[in-house]
């Protein structure tokens, strides 16, 4: 490989504290949603050390009581404080979010990126069990998981998980697809080069915006459906602290009563929800190598 | 053209076949018997004898795979069997209660469609400045808020501010008139709903107009439209829309099709006699018949609104259309 | 026990003013069910109060507790008798005669031939037709019209159970003709003689009916219709009550509920309030170990302070009396004295604390890790429970909830795939002798879950059936409580439930009860506007 010669200027080398930085110049609003995540994530890993009570205790005495420099968010329905549920349920939030997001978000990857690329049967095949386990609703799917295998946060996981492959893989896939018919890989695959590396160094990493928003809106997603299946009873039980949860018995019945009860639990789950949502498109902006600066 | 459709209106019988096996299956894995819940559920005792009795007229003393023939023999013929909690026939069920999340899930889509895509387009158009921040955070409220509890939330505050206003609280009328008898009550009922569902669907949907617009806007070919003099408005209307439109147009179809589903809980908020509604009575019930004619609706409604984004698709990139 | 006494005063003399008013007549009444569509229609068959609230207006009983006195556990009237009979024959014949010139909706008669095949019905079912409580009847011999007015119940043996559970609000009389045609037509339609016609149902959505002009009780109804709305969620049925889209719901609310609507309405809600025969029973499964040791059972029962949680959850659940196995109110209940020894009703916290963490440690069952089973409704069920696990922590032992959709919870107590239940405990008509069957060996009573065996306790209830004196019932139903919760310590009997009825106070007329199955034809409701 010799004489011509095209522009070989190497790009400026950055540490990772210099491109932190960058980022965080550049992108305000996704700098504020990557601290409340931190935030989230710091409080669900100290949880044990920074709530003021036990999140389970039941005090009789201190039934609905108002936010006092007692309880600084009040109280719930059994005299529990609603601080410490939240600090706790953000531990539960981060688990069911981050491991339902990471493990669907990456199987749907694999399976979208590899169905576009080798097309035909494998195609035709995977597309299909897709679509059924797209189609089908999860209130089922949760039901069943809880019926059969018992509640508890680990079949949450797996019946929020469930529904997130196909539609990652679908996604994925119609982004492939159109990469897959772009000159360069024809060219990678004139050049030699085996699948897996034209999978991973060529369609990967174009796959990866779109893939980007997919899995942090899958976090917030995740948490959004630990809310709902627990609305619905379905999710993680009385009397583990969940926002979702939280959300169920406490928020209507005491909205006008107690509205704390309601709302601080869902103010929680917007914030955490938010902030995933605001890092995740800054990053894609970020990272997208068409918007990246010369 | 012709092979195309053809291929992909086949294609969704294995899918409708594997659903209709996966729901068979899961129902009946679930511990539980609807005959209990029908007599026992209410904690009283009743007779063993009437235990029986319903468990034949309902079939289960039936073998299993008798029962899963007898349902795939009616799918074909579009007969879904009676419900076991009624006795009523299936059919019945289901249309009495489809109007209502009909017109809630139209509504909705059109609240959201009409505002998501001009609304994603400019925020893209005009990255970075304030339009796009404020529609950038209208649709992450969107995309961050629970739908039952924003549900929750604006019932109680249209009472409260009603009641503060006027002396009487109002609330939306909580059995459904057809919007031919009476459009106003009937109206009146579903706005609620279809605001609180088609905010979700408007930002989702917004977001993804914007990021792929974002995307073609970079495209090379859309600079060389630029070098070569063509107005701004003729860019975007016919190169860059009708590209960006391609995965908005997968997404609004894959949203639509679980807003079918996202019905479930806005049907229990706002107290809507709807197939949602209707879904999780069946499931808890354990109404085998009822449950599994349901998941075979909502599982055909998927599908067939995939086959239409895909021939939308195939007509939208012509890339695709001969892959 | 003593605030039983309060409370009926209290119920009567908030009765009294709306006695003495002039009842209006005219208006339609709009009222919430509590619940999804039930599955059929027809009383014989169905248990749910769904089916019954939006039946019972359309139908005609035998007798029927008194709508005036629905917390009586013994005042019965007749509905379509003419008078309460006196038992001949040494107890072992009841003889009622018919009210004359009766009507079907249809416009046909209804006679003592009517009367007599609808409880057949109920009673002896013809094959292919299920009658839910064929089972509360095992002392009838045979039932039979004699001629157009007469109808005569022939008992196997005497008992004091069998007026109660001949007052059953289930036991519609249906018409012979239509019966003799279709076995089946109930099912799926309406046509009774009571105070209203049937006017339209959507399915799931609501039931409608209409004033019966040709009613028996002159003046009766006051209604010119109503409307029946299936509501399963409170805080919609709050909502509506607050814009006056319904008037009320019949079943109850939870305290919160009614503090809601006494805050934002004012004198626009009235509420009335009653104990309810309903209860949560925990139950520990006897095959399992270590619950086949006495010890642990005693234990677990021990750690349990009833009267502080009736006080702290009263405010928040649908629960507020500490009894034992009997309604609190009835006149076989036990006083708080005789509640007092048995283990879960101390009221020396510390020392029955103590005593249950001895009793854990020499049965050397210190430290245990356990699962409740529970339903997944969260009045009471999931409150009760989330308090247990609690009171359990405070003796070391950790309890986690498993807590199930309806159909698994049944499902999993019936094969016995559970350690600790939370088991339910509804009845219709205050039944004292009959509803305490309910502890009785699964062998003997299929929906008590316990799985023991107990020889002493079935002894003791057979000979409290057949007892005729009061009384001495009485003195058998200590010695039959006492075998259950405390030499056998089957099972633990959590707080009785209650019943709040918030309505707008416009509703008048209609009194509440300790059944929220009873009392509901609304014939003697009006409407003040």
């Amino acid at each position: 490989m010799s004489a011509t010669v095209i522009d070989d200027a190497p790009l400026p080398q950055r540490s990772f504290w210099q491109s932190t930085l960058r980022f965080c110049r550049r992108q305000p609003l996704g700098t504020f949603g990557l601290i409340l995540v931190i935030v989230m994530a710091v409080t669900g890993f100290t949880a044990e050390w920074i709530s003021p009570y036990n999140p389970t205790a039941n005090d009789f005495a201190a039934m609905t009581e108002a936010p006092s420099w007692d309880h600084l968010l009040g109280t719930d329905q059994f005299g529990r404080d609603l601080m410490s549920r939240i600090i706790y349920g953000a531990r539960t939030a981060l688990i069911v979010g981050l491991t339902s997001a990471v493990v669907g978000g990456f199987s749907g990857l694999v399976i979208g990126v590899a169905s576009a690329y080798f097309g035909g049967l494998t195609d035709l095949i995977i597309q299909r069990v897709s679509d059924i386990v797209m189609a089908f609703p999860l209130i089922i799917m949760a039901l069943a998981v809880v019926s059969i295998f018992g509640p508890g946060v680990h079949n949450v996981i797996l019946a929020i998980t469930i529904p997130l492959i196909p539609r990652c893989s679908r996604v994925v896939r119609s982004s492939a697809l159109t990469i897959r018919s772009m000159p360069y890989v024809d060219a990678a695959r004139a050049c030699g080069f085996g699948h897996t590396r034209i999978i991973l160094r060529h369609m990967v990493p174009n796959v990866v915006a779109p893939f980007l928003i997919m899995v942090t809106s899958f976090v917030g997603q995740a948490i959004l459906a630990e809310a709902s299946l627990s609305y619905l009873g379905l999710g993680v039980q009385e009397p583990v602290p969940a926002w979702g949860l939280m959300l169920q018995g406490g928020a209507e019945e005491y909205a006008s009563t107690a509205p704390w009860i309601a709302i601080f639990p869902g103010v929680a789950i917007m914030l955490a929800v938010l902030g995933i949502n605001l890092f995740g498109d800054a990053l894609r902006d970020a990272l997208d190598p068409k918007l990246r600066e010369r | 053209m012709y092979q195309y459709i053809i291929k992909r209106v086949l294609l969704t019988i294995p899918t409708l076949f594997g659903a209709a096996a996966l729901v068979f299956l899961l129902m009946r894995l679930i511990p539980g018997d609807i005959c209990l819940v029908r007599l026992g559920g209410g904690g009283a005792s009743f007779d063993p004898k009437a235990l029986i009795a319903c468990h034949a007229e309902i079939g289960v003393d039936r073998p299993v795979i008798v029962q899963f023939l007898e349902f795939i023999w009616g799918l074909c013929r579009f007969d879904f069997g009676t419900s076991m909690w009624s006795g009523k026939p299936v059919a019945t069920e289901i249309l009495a209660r489809l109007p209502i999340s009909l017109e809630i899930a139209l509504l909705a889509t059109t609240v959201a469609v009409s505002i998501a895509i001009p609304l994603g387009a400019i925020s893209a158009l005009k990255q970075n400045t304030w339009i796009d921040v404020f529609v950038r955070i209208f649709a992450i409220g969107g995309i961050a808020t629970p739908s039952f509890w924003l549900g929750i939330v604006s019932v109680l505050l249209v009472l409260d501010v009603t009641g503060w206003a006027t002396g009487t609280p109002w609330m939306p009328p909580i059995d459904y008139v057809p919007i031919w008898k009476d459009p106003i009550r009937n109206l009146s009922m579903a706005i609620l709903p279809a605001i609180t569902v088609g905010y979700r669907y408007a930002a989702v949907s917004m977001r993804m107009t914007r990021s792929a617009m974002l995307e073609v806007m970079r495209e090379d070919y859309i600079r060389t439209a630029r070098a070569k003099g063509l107005i701004n408005k003729i860019i975007i209307n016919r190169h860059a829309l009708k590209n960006a439109l391609l995965p908005v147009v997968t997404l609004i179809g894959i949203e639509f099709a679980f807003l079918i589903g996202g019905l479930v809980v806005t049907e229990q908020v706002f107290n809507l006699n709807g197939v949602g509604r209707l879904f999780v009575q069946a499931v808890q019930n354990q109404d085998y018949t009822l449950t599994q004619a349901l998941v075979m609706l909502t599982v055909a409604i998927f599908v067939f609104t995939n086959l239409v984004v895909d021939l939308l698709y195939g007509w939208l990139d012509p890339r695709i259309r001969f892959a | 026990m003593r605030s039983w006494f309060l409370k009926a005063a209290l119920a009567m003399v908030l009765a009294l003013p709306a006695a003495a008013q002039t009842p209006k007549q005219g208006g339609t009444l709009n009222y919430m069910i509590a619940a999804d569509g039930g599955p059929s229609l027809d009383g014989h068959k169905e248990t749910t109060y769904a089916v019954l609230h939006a039946t019972a207006p359309f139908y005609s009983n035998l007798i029927r507790v008194n709508p005036e006195n629905p917390s009586s556990t013994t005042d019965f009237i007749c509905d379509l008798c003419t008078e309460m009979p006196k038992p001949t024959n040494g107890g072992l014949t009841y003889t009622f005669k018919i009210r004359k010139g009766v009507k079907f909706h249809d416009g046909s008669p209804l006679t003592a031939h009517d009367v007599a095949v609808s409880w057949n019905r109920i009673v002896f079912p013809p094959a292919g037709v299920s009658s839910a409580r064929e089972a509360s009847y095992p002392m009838v011999e045979s039932i039979e019209a004699p001629d157009d007015t007469t109808v005569v119940f022939k008992l196997k043996f005497p008992t004091l159970s069998f007026m109660p559970a001949l007052a059953d609000p289930w036991s519609y009389i249906f018409s012979a003709k239509v019966l003799e045609k279709d076995q089946h037509f109930y099912e799926r339609n309406i046509m009774g003689s009571g105070p209203f016609k049937f006017s339209g149902y959507e399915i799931g959505q609501a039931m409608h009916g209409v004033r019966n002009p040709d009613y028996y009780y002159p003046g009766q109804p006051h209604l010119d219709g109503f409307n029946a709305i299936f509501a399963p969620k409170q805080q919609t049925r709050v909502d509506a009550m607050r814009a006056d889209r319904a008037a009320l719901e019949f079943r109850g609310m939870s305290p919160t509920a009614r503090d809601q609507l006494v805050k934002e309405l004012g004198d626009q809600v009235t509420v009335q309030e009653s104990d309810w025969n309903c209860g949560n029973v925990f139950t520990p499964n006897h095959k399992r170990k270590p619950f086949d040791d006495v010890r642990v059972r005693r234990a677990l029962f021990m750690a349990v302070d009833q009267w502080k949680g009736a006080e702290a959850l009263r405010k928040i659940a649908i629960v507020r009396t500490v009894g034992g196995i009997v309604y609190p109110g009835s006149p076989f209940a036990a006083t708080k004295d005789e509640l007092a020894s048995f283990p879960g009703y101390a009221t020396d916290m510390e020392k029955s604390r103590a005593e249950a963490r001895r009793l854990l440690k020499e049965a050397g069952a210190e430290g245990l890790t356990l699962e409740m089973l529970n339903r997944n409704v969260d009045q009471p069920y999931i409150i009760v429970g989330t308090w247990l696990v609690d009171e359990f922590r405070k003796i070391g032992v950790t309890v986690t909830q498993n807590i199930v959709p309806t159909g698994p919870w049944l499902d999993k107590m019936r094969t016995g795939d559970f350690a600790l239940a939370m088991e339910a405990n509804c009845q219709m008509v205050v039944n004292p002798i009959a509803d305490s069957g309910r502890y009785l060996p699964h062998e003997i009573y299929k929906e008590n879950f316990a799985y023991h065996d107990d020889p002493v306790q079935v002894d003791i209830y057979n000979k409290m059936v057949r007892e005729t004196d009061p009384a001495k019932a009485r003195v058998l139903m200590r010695a039959y409580e006492k075998q259950v919760l405390d030499i056998g310590a089957h099972q633990l009997p959590t707080l009785w439930f209650y019943r709040v009825v918030p309505m707008r106070s416009y509703v008048k007329g209609w009194k509440i009860g300790n059944s929220h199955y009873l009392n509901q034809n609304l014939a003697n409701i009006w409407l003040d506007r």
